[in-house]
């Protein structure tokens, strides 16, 4: 079965994250003045062949934790659906 | 001895390092491509600076699983001595052999300029011959480099006497104008808890040679040199 994930990977909270909060003072720019906290991060999209979506997931939670994030500085959470 | 330089697609300070090892300090160099898995018989590896699969994903992040990386790990586990310089430092610590990540600096600017390390410990075998009351003068170039660990493993290295190398000014004081990329409090270069492994931001090879006018680089080439050859 093919599986599509989609990965969100985020600077962790307790990093600072210096692009988000140059956006998050552009926002006031722009006259936004109610949108603060702008973190940024990464989309990462990929397709899995798997037995089953248990599996699926599996793989992918292994690719997150060995390659995609770095859980030192980055968290990552991901959505799985069968295509 | 025999030294290991490895060259990762993107690395662009092989050739530097290789320059420091062989020509000023007269020592048996060889390069190792990132695709073998044979260190030749290497006593001391090399992980040089430049862009490693062009900094995809995270600095670092592809290079650690080059096919070379698997005996470089190997090589270090078992107590081999192993230095990662800028990117190499990055590499080690995606590979998990030193402690931390490197963030984006907090300027998010690419930073090439000369700065001032001070070595902040003479128990490692890059730094026993170096004055650590001296600032040292040496270059860095680095787009990630703002050094981060959680809390625990902070205490971890300051307790292990891990640390270094951090930033200071040209009188030596550690402050926090000094500290370019916004490292957790000033680290430029931390080694592992087997004190084998060694990373660092800062490029002691293009401070090594006195056509350069500056030769700060050299103490760490010479500590090495002195603990090797004893």
């Amino acid at each position: 079965m093919k599986f599509q994930a989609e990965i969100n990977v985020m600077p962790k909270k307790e990093i600072l994250d210096p692009q988000g909060k140059a956006v998050s003072s552009s926002m006031k720019n722009l006259g936004l003045t109610t949108i603060q906290n702008v973190r940024i991060g990464k989309h990462i999209s990929l397709e899995i062949t798997a037995d089953s979506e248990a599996q699926a997931k599996e793989l992918v939670d292994q690719a997150c934790k060995n390659l995609l994030a770095n859980l030192i500085m980055e968290s990552y959470e991901f959505t799985i659906v069968a295509c | 001895m025999k030294y290991g330089v490895v060259v990762f697609p993107g690395s662009n300070c092989d050739q530097d390092m290789i320059y420091v090892l062989e020509h000023i300090l007269g020592q048996q160099v060889v390069k190792l491509w990132h695709k073998d898995t044979d260190l030749q018989g290497c006593d001391f590896i090399v992980l040089p600076g430049g862009f490693s699969f062009g900094d995809y994903l995270r600095s670092g992040a592809i290079a650690r699983f080059s096919p070379i990386m698997t005996s470089v790990i190997d090589f270090a586990n078992k107590g081999g001595y192993l230095l990662g310089v800028c990117n190499g430092f990055q590499i080690l610590t995606e590979a998990g052999l030193v402690p931390g990540a490197l963030l984006h600096n907090t300027s998010r600017k690419f930073i090439c300029k000369n700065v001032h390390i001070k070595a902040a410990t003479q128990n490692s075998l890059i730094t026993n011959s170096i004055d650590l009351t001296r600032a040292l003068k040496i270059p860095i170039a680095h787009g990630e480099g703002n050094y981060f660990t959680d809390a625990d493993t902070l205490k971890l290295l300051q307790d292990k006497d891990q640390i270094l190398f951090h930033y200071c000014d040209e009188n030596g004081n550690i402050t926090p104008e000094s500290n370019a990329n916004g490292s957790l409090q000033n680290i430029a270069g931390v080694c592992n808890a087997g004190r084998n492994v060694f990373g660092m931001m800062p490029h002691p090879e293009r401070a090594a040679d006195l056509e350069l006018n500056n030769t700060d680089g050299l103490q760490i080439f010479e500590s090495i040199l002195t603990l090797m050859h004893s």
